[in-house]
């Protein structure tokens, strides 16, 4: 099993959300984050009182998968989150240790 | 009484009697020129005012701090509103319009006292004297409410409640009967129709002072001071816009031209603010910010508000004009030269507007429009011929600037022997929200 974590572009969840349906893999962690990469951030004014903001918004996505499916879920994201332009996010893959579905106590890859 | 007792008598006693009659039929008679139409405008125009205090500026500023002092900021203009009622009710009214003397008006309206079903003020003889009351209560709210703006993010809420009473008596009561409680302003000849001088310039200055004195936020220049919410600053904005109506309006004391009149200048101004801010920001910053627009729109209406009964549209949107740059200058320029730290810009905007909007009163103020039965030869202005009348509005401006300015200073360096002005550091750093009232937005 593999922890699949994405972050993304906000806009951006609902186009992965159906790529990753599309492929069969049916569930996912959300969260809004910020964070900065090269990206860098952006100069607020107000009032003439400049702020330079380098936290972004960002939406940290989290899916676990069957190690075999750890590929074509890495290129689903790549495929709907993909706008070409900086700031368009990263993906990290990690090994899970252990899944356990709480409600029936089914555990590993029967769990996810 | 007087009229049975003479009836009961005969011959000349009942001669006598007529006369008697007569007498409380001619004082009735003086006495209730009440008028209808004009009680039912002022009723609306002051729930209008008092909406821009609650919720008006209660929003519009709590829009422009951080989220961490979100319910602090509200929690001044609540506690104001109701300090300030209660102060004006005791005292407040009578000390203001109550006697002409120069200075200070007498404690003859005190609990108002004596104010009956047929009672009006010298000031405002066609509605009732408790609707005069509580009309100029929302004036008073307004204006001590202001000035928590330049102290957001920082003052000891005890320390406030202290300021605001003390502020009232102290500083606002004197000012409104110096220039519309028949004080020596007044007498003086100064026109300021619905508070350049007593309201904006006032609040304003008091503003720096206290900004002054507090010090600077923990954090400032460094930190990020960005307004958590500007959607609470525009509807708060709307609402003071709106409420301007009846601010302005409601000065002409009556449902008349004249407030069709101070209306027009009044929205035409705030307009022109909004825009010319908009513009200046768009093309020396590169963008049109939605702060800008809707500050621009406060400084429109700040500087219309004592000339807005005595000058005619087109002034409005030249007094507008004016107002939006030199505020806009203020605020991005002056302040960051002279490096005060007013959180919300009090000064820049209502200080700055006031004392630019009662000096611009003196050029265009219009003759007709001020013209009365008691008064037929009305109020020109400079470009009536009139030039000395500019002189005049800056002889207002400088005792209101220095009267507010020093007793501002005095009352707080008074407080703050009391209680500390300011939170402690960690407290200003955790948020007033939770440090000062226990709560916070989630």
């Amino acid at each position: 099993m593999k922890m699949v974590i994405a972050i993304i572009k906000p806009f951006k969840l609902e186009d992965v959300r159906d790529a990753l349906v599309a492929i069969g893999v049916h569930g996912m962690t959300a969260s809004e984050v910020k964070g900065y990469g090269r990206q860098k951030g952006h100069t607020e004014i107000y009032r003439g009182a400049e702020y330079v903001v380098n936290f972004l918004p960002k939406i940290r996505i989290e899916v676990a998968v069957p190690s075999d499916r750890v590929g074509a879920t890495v290129e689903a994201i790549i495929a709907s989150a993909k706008t070409g332009q900086i700031g368009d996010g990263k993906i990290f893959v990690t090994a899970i240790d252990q899944a356990v579905r709480i409600r029936t106590g089914e555990t590993d890859v029967d769990a996810l | 009484m007087t009229r049975d007792s003479g009836r009961m008598a005969c011959g000349i006693a009942a001669t006598l009697s007529l006369v008697f009659a007569a007498a409380p039929a001619l004082a009735q008679e003086m006495t209730s020129k009440i008028d209808g139409g004009d009680t039912a405008w002022m009723i609306a125009a002051t729930a209008l005012v008092l909406m821009m205090t609650i919720p008006g500026l209660a929003l519009f500023y709590c829009g422009m701090v951080r989220k961490k002092n979100v319910l602090a900021t509200m929690a001044q203009s609540v506690a104001c509103t109701a300090l300030c009622s209660l102060l004006w009710f005791a005292v407040g009214y009578s000390l203001s319009f109550a006697g002409d003397a120069p200075w200070l008006g007498t404690f003859e309206r005190v609990f108002l006292r004596g104010i009956g079903m047929e009672a009006t003020s010298v000031f405002a003889p066609t509605i009732p004297e408790l609707l005069y009351v509580v009309y100029q209560m929302t004036f008073a709210i307004i204006t001590v409410a202001l000035i928590a703006g330049a102290v957001a993010d920082r003052m000891r809420f005890s320390a406030f409640l202290w300021f605001v009473a003390g502020w009232l008596l102290f500083v606002y009561v004197p000012i409104a009967h110096w220039v519309w409680g028949g004080g020596f302003l007044a007498s003086a000849g100064v026109l300021d129709f619905a508070g350049g001088t007593v309201v904006h310039l006032n609040a304003g200055v008091a503003g720096l002072v206290a900004a002054y004195v507090l010090g600077k936020r923990h954090g400032y220049g460094t930190d990020n001071f960005a307004p958590h919410d500007l959607s609470l600053a525009v509807i708060g904005t709307g609402l003071l816009w709106v409420g301007w109506i009846g601010f302005n309006g409601g000065s002409a004391l009556g449902a008349n031209a004249r407030a069709a009149f101070a209306i027009t200048a009044t929205h035409l101004a705030a307009s022109t603010g909004a825009l010319t801010w908009m513009f200046l920001e768009w093309s020396t910053r590169g963008k049109p910010s939605v702060l800008g627009m809707i500050t621009g729109a406060i400084a429109g209406l700040g500087a219309i508000t004592p000339a807005s009964g005595f000058v005619l549209p087109w002034h409005g949107v030249i007094i507008g004009l004016i107002a939006g740059a030199i505020c806009f200058w203020a605020c991005t320029w002056l302040k960051l030269r002279i490096g005060y730290d007013d959180s919300l810009d009090v000064f820049g905007v209502h200080g700055i507007g006031g004392a630019t909007g009662t000096l611009l009163t003196g050029v265009f103020a219009v003759a007709a429009l001020s013209a009365s039965p008691d008064a037929p030869q009305g109020s020109p202005g400079l470009f009536e011929g009139n030039a000395r009348q500019v002189l005049i509005q800056l002889y207002a401006v400088v005792a209101v600037l220095i009267w507010s300015g020093v007793l501002t200073y005095i009352l707080l360096k008074v407080i703050g022997l009391l209680v500390p002005l300011r939170v402690s550091e960690p407290h200003e750093i955790e948020g007033l929200d939770l440090t000062q009232h226990g709560e916070a937005l989630q």
